[in-house]
């Protein structure tokens, strides 16, 4: 099974991905999603800016997926990951698991989310209501807490 | 032949120094081509070698502990050796998902 890993700045589609994922076959008995969006900050930020390193998000994304693959017995593993400009309410990333059970599939989407958060080298940047450019949002130490978990 | 070893542990060698986020703008540069001295031996030697060109690289890594690195597209820690890399890249911790 190979993941399948998009870094791109267009929005996605959940139902499509699903779909692409899950037609054709009768294997599969459990797919989980996670898809993060963007928040307004109680109406504080207009938008975040996602920064992204092109030569390495993709390959440490695909390591990452590597490892979910080999701990968990999928079926499929999906994560995509937008940079650019995005609008509150607008999506910013999605992972899919598929498996034969759910256990797997909801362990791995946790796995992968934890591990994209501290791993792929990917920056967000406020862009605020009043017009100026806010900071670059820090990491979280419970973030990296979360990744801690899985070792 | 000795001469052509001597040659090379007195010598630079090319790398191309990548930058992101917050570095990128302190640095004031998104990415350049630097000659290092061919006997910086890890990423903190380079760090520490950075430091001494200028002020943006100064506040750059103001606190090392802090900025990450990469060797060609891998994580790397500040004492890994450079070894043959040839992209390193410095950035903020990871904020994406």
């Amino acid at each position: 099974m190979t993941p399948l890993i998009r870094i791109q700045r267009e929005d996605f589609s959940l139902q499509d991905e699903i779909d692409a994922l899950s037609t054709g076959r009768a294997d599969i008995g459990a797919v989980v999603s996670f898809t993060g969006l963007c928040r307004d900050e109680a109406g504080t930020l207009t938008a975040l800016e996602l920064e992204h390193y092109p030569g390495m998000a993709e390959v440490e994304m695909s390591r990452v997926a590597t490892e979910a693959v080999e701990r968990w017995p999928l079926m499929g593993l999906v994560a995509i990951h937008r940079y650019g400009l995005i609008r509150p309410g607008e999506q910013i990333v999605l992972v899919l698991a598929a498996s034969a059970h759910r256990r797997a599939a909801f362990e791995a989407a946790d796995f992968m989310m934890d591990y994209l958060k501290t791993r792929a080298p990917f920056w967000k940047r406020e862009h605020r209501a009043d017009g100026t450019l806010g900071g670059w949002v820090e990491a979280k130490a419970e973030d990296d807490d979360a990744a801690q978990r899985w070792s | 032949m000795s001469s052509a070893v001597a040659t090379a542990a007195a010598g630079t060698r090319p790398v191309r120094i990548v930058y992101f986020a917050w570095v990128r703008e302190r640095v004031g540069l998104p990415e350049e081509t630097l000659d290092i001295p061919a006997d910086l031996a890890t990423v903190a030697d380079l760090v520490r070698w950075l430091k001494a060109r200028g002020e943006g690289y100064e506040a750059a890594f103001e606190n090392e502990k802090i900025v990450r690195a990469a060797l060609d597209h891998v994580h790397a820690k500040p004492q890994a050796a450079l070894g043959t890399a040839r992209e390193i890249a410095f950035f903020p911790p990871m904020t994406g998902g």
